[in-house]
């Protein structure tokens, strides 16, 4: 475990909040960091210019997207960028994931960990952000999350693709004996025009590749595209139409072994007393074995079949610990409750003097609210799953993981072998959502990989286990005050959040052995760092301490509930000021061109401040999360049945947008899923187990429950920003004014279910 | 026992308890149905016996009493369904997990009304959970089915 030790040293000074929220880097060539992972495995003919591309003597060329793809679309996009400067169709490209290889390390992810706006060009923050670069190099750490994917490819995938290119074009020069600068290239052939002579990039790939890639490349200019910013048919679909086999879930190899784990529903909690024998004896079963591990203590049983696995699951006798947690969820909220109160807190934010501010303020302009949002479980669609195999001293993981490296190191430390016996399979993922940055259901699938004497076993999750042994997203409650001024808009604001620390709660599954460590930026993250001047601006993070409920990322991190606080608390101050919601954005943002724009174009699309008819209402929200500026409107009913949601607008500026079809897909899927948050779903405790089990108590919006949608893609802002979690935060916010607009009722506790009926 | 997947005569040897989708998953090697909950709450696992949308995961194998077809067999001779097309058309998957499921439903939807209205795709579909939220190209895909059905008929 000493390098484990040594890296994880490491994480925790940098702060692991970067890993949900996303980070990788810079141009392969000028450094070469890292060795070509792809030189080991070539196949017949396949020659290979950089981690990013190889090429086959018959003309197939593999790009490699080296991000998990769990319906982002990221696949599509990463290789667009290399087809695009390779100057290939992307329906000419086959797309692989590419091994878990420091080559691949995500810088992005843990820029965003370095605590300055995204706003900020100043020295400072341009400073700490290179430094995150740098630490994200050392670790080499391979991740998709914090949506990175695409801002972390852009330069030095178009690079990689640029740089194969010139090398091709030089070694198609010398072999039809004409000077390079009068060679072009077009869907994978290089032509001679003069003389009408052509190659193939497959005819010259293994003589190219023989060349020293060049210092520097010039990429083509955004006017030159002919892929980006142009949407494209994913690369994914026809699989995905067809039923193919490519997930976790899917993996099945001779002789393979059937799993699953029963692990302990009370956290942190070991069995007291368990008797496995009626399990054993059920038909199909292979094994019990107990494990232990930093995710929690329980049961593996392998089996013939899958199904075999879990009746006998149910039938292992046992009794668990007791919880070392508040056992209910009332006192766990109160705990949380009163940290936002009064617990120590870090001030992430402090503009002006609040204090002062308030000091003097009249109490009938002054208001003060107290907001609640439930734990949350991830609920991918595909459940956790893994595969593994140990034999001869060797181990295969076939794991659907955002986080390749760190399954390689654990898996390896659980067989007792090197790392580079170890290789880590990425598959296509069934969602994710943050849940598969996780590293249980790896550690598992290795642990019983150790008791099959060489067979593979596939691990997989019962729904009720997926649901109930979970990394959450935290609950959180925020303690808020605000004084108003004689024009209506706010003169300070006073904003205290309480939550669980995740990246303490991530560093006690991935290095027990370390220190908690400091506070959690991501705690505020939608509250301390949104585009708003007001003159006097405090936002601090007060630690929940329930150190053993495990929490984690959830698709938008810290922004998916203080995207709720922070916005429903400024529509409470836009109503007592009466002033129109919008109306008050447009001058606190005024500051900043690119919130108001997006701000604008929602207010546009919507007809923001048209009269509605009776029982109808809109609501409006705004969150700048992950570099993405993004505004909602969503408009509400009232039906017999209940609130139905009729339509929502979306305006986002992701300042450059490079597959506008799937940054589409992501805003309305996005909003789908802060939507069926906010309408219904919480994790609550009961004798400190969690209480909901699978998707008749944990459900999702269902189609007739989908809005309308209508989204607009803006390019105003100077850097790229994300899109796989930007389309969340607003969403519930947006829902909650709505649903103010229509009755009157202001509601600061999700879900809006316990107030509200949706039709 | 013998029963007829895809068109095709397949004997599996399994308890009669368990559940159609993992004799198909785990012992036929048909990986086409997913598994989501267990409990027919999500529609991830629907194929059909006899035309009628069924969720596999909670029919017993011995109550299979018909001929199966999953998103597997719905292509024929390589050509692919009028919902898959319309699928692939309209960008619908994400993750893509629930696909297979919500495909086989707006096929067994197809089957019994040619132009289906937003009511009636919500009702069908309403069994059939996506975690991405591609509801809205779920409506325009079933739409362009139709249409693509009627073109080929």
């Amino acid at each position: 475990m000493a390098s484990l030790g040594k890296i994880a040293r490491r994480t925790f000074l940098i702060g692991a909040a970067a890993i949900a929220g996303g980070v990788a880097v810079g141009y392969y060539y000028y450094r070469k960091p890292y060795p070509n992972p792809l030189e080991g495995e070539l196949a017949e003919g396949e020659t290979t210019f950089n981690p990013y591309v190889k090429i086959g003597s018959d003309n197939t060329i593999t790009v490699i997207a080296p991000r998990a793809e769990m319906g982002q679309g990221v696949s599509t996009t990463l290789a667009a960028f290399v087809a695009e400067e390779l100057d290939v169709r992307l329906d000419q490209v086959k797309v692989e994931f590419g091994p878990a290889s420091y080559a691949y390390f995500n810088a992005k992810m843990l820029e965003e960990g370095s605590g300055f706006n995204f706003w900020d060009d100043s020295y400072a923050a341009e400073t700490a952000r290179s430094m995150m670069l740098g630490a994200g190099k050392m670790l080499g750490l391979q991740g998709t999350g914090g949506s990175t994917s695409t801002t972390d490819g852009f330069d030095r995938m178009r690079q990689a693709g640029a740089a194969a290119r010139l090398m091709l074009v030089e070694a198609a020069a010398k072999k039809l004996g004409v000077p390079a600068a009068e060679l072009t290239t077009e869907n994978a052939t290089i032509v001679h025009k003069a003389s009408n002579k052509s190659v193939t990039y497959g005819e010259v790939a293994l003589d190219a590749s023989k060349l020293s890639p060049p210092s520097e490349v010039v990429l083509k200019d955004k006017a030159q595209w002919k892929l980006l910013g142009k949407p494209q048919m994913r690369v994914d679909m026809l699989d995905k139409v067809t039923g193919a086999p490519i997930y976790g879930i899917d993996v099945r190899l001779p002789d393979m072994l059937y799993a699953t784990v029963r692990m302990s529903p009370v956290f942190g909690a070991k069995p007291v007393r368990s008797d496995t024998s009626a399990a054993e004896k059920m038909p199909g079963v292979v094994k019990i074995v107990p494990i232990e591990s930093s995710y929690g203590s329980g049961f593996g049983v392998i089996a013939n079949n899958t199904w075999a696995a879990f009746k006998a699951a149910e039938v292992i006798d046992v009794e668990w610990g007791k919880p070392a947690y508040p056992a209910d969820s009332e006192a766990i909220m109160k705990v949380i409750a009163d940290a936002a109160v009064s617990g120590e807190a870090t001030i992430e934010r402090d503009d002006g003097d609040v204090d002062a501010a308030f000091a003097d303020a009249p109490a009938d302009k002054v208001i003060e609210a107290d907001y609640t949002a439930p734990y949350l479980s991830h609920t991918p669609m595909e459940p956790m799953n893994c595969t593994a195999q140990l034999k001869d001293g060797e181990m295969h993981v076939w794991a659907p993981n955002q986080m390749p490296v760190l399954v390689r190191w654990f898996c390896a430390d659980i067989a007792g072998i090197p790392i580079d016996k170890t290789h880590v399979h990425t598959t296509f993922m069934g969602g994710a959502f943050g849940r598969r940055g996780e590293l249980d259901y790896a550690i598992y699938a290795a642990k019983l990989a150790k008791e099959t004497d060489g067979r593979p076993v596939k691990v997989t999750f019962t729904r009720e286990e997926d649901t109930q042994h979970d990394c959450y997203r935290t609950a959180a409650a925020g303690h808020f005050r605000a004084r108003i001024g004689d024009d209506g808009l706010p003169i300070a604001v006073d904003l205290r959040v309480a939550a669980q620390n995740m990246s303490a709660s991530l560093t006690s599954r991935w290095f027990p052995s370390l220190p908690a460590g400091g506070p959690d930026p991501s705690m505020t993250d939608g509250s301390r760092n949104q585009p708003y001047t007001i003159p006097n601006y405090r936002v601090a993070s007060a630690p929940a301490p329930l150190p053993d409920i495990p929490v984690s990322f959830w698709r938008s991190v810290g922004n998916s509930m203080n995207g709720f606080f922070h916005e429903g608390f400024m529509d409470e101050i836009a109503h007592l000021g009466k002033v129109d919601p919008v109306e008050m954005r447009r001058k606190l943002m005024a500051d900043f061109p690119a919130a108001l724009a997006v701000v604008n174009k929602v207010a546009e699309m919507s007809s923001w401040g048209e009269k509605l008819p009776t029982g109808k209402a809109k609501g409006f929200a705004f969150t700048l999360s992950f570099g993405s500026w993004v505004g909602q409107v969503i408009q509400v009913a009232e039906t017999p049945s209940g609130v139905k949601l009729e339509k929502m607008w979306i305006a986002v500026d992701v300042g450059t947008a490079i597959d506008p079809g799937i940054i589409e897909t992501q805003m309305t899927g996005g909003a789908v899923y802060g939507l069926s948050a906010a309408m219904g779903q919480e994790i609550t405790f009961k004798d400190g187990m969690v209480e909901q089990s699978n998707f008749h108590d944990f459900d999702a919006m269902r189609i007739w429950q989908a809005p309308q949608f209508e989204v607009a893609i803006l390019e105003n802002f100077h850097r790229m920003g994300g899109v796989g979690e930007v389309g969340v935060p607003p969403a519930a916010p947006a829902l909650a004014n709505a649903i103010f607009a229509l009755n009157g009722k202001r509601i600061r506790s999700l879900p809006l279910s316990r107030e509200v009926k949706f039709a | 026992m013998r029963l007829t997947v895809n068109g095709k005569p397949l004997d599996i040897e399994a308890d009669p308890e368990m559940p159609l989708l993992w004799a198909l998953r785990d012992i036929a090697g048909i990986m086409g149905p997913k598994f989501g909950c267990g409990i027919a709450a999500c529609g991830a696992c629907t194929v059909h016996v006899d035309g009628v949308p069924v969720r596999s995961c909670s029919l017993p194998l011995g109550q299979v009493s018909g001929e199966v077809l999953t998103i597997d067999g719905l292509a024929v001779d390589g050509k692919l369904h009028p919902v898959q097309q319309a699928w692939l058309e309209e960008q619908v998957a994400q993750c893509g997990y629930c696909q297979a499921g919500q495909i086989m439903s707006a096929v067994a939807l197809l089957d019994e009304v040619d132009d289906p209205t937003d009511d009636e795709i919500d009702q069908a579909m309403g069994g059939n959970l996506c975690r991405c939220g591609t509801y809205p190209r779920i409506r325009a895909a079933v739409k362009k089915a139709a249409q693509i059905k009627l073109a080929r008929a």
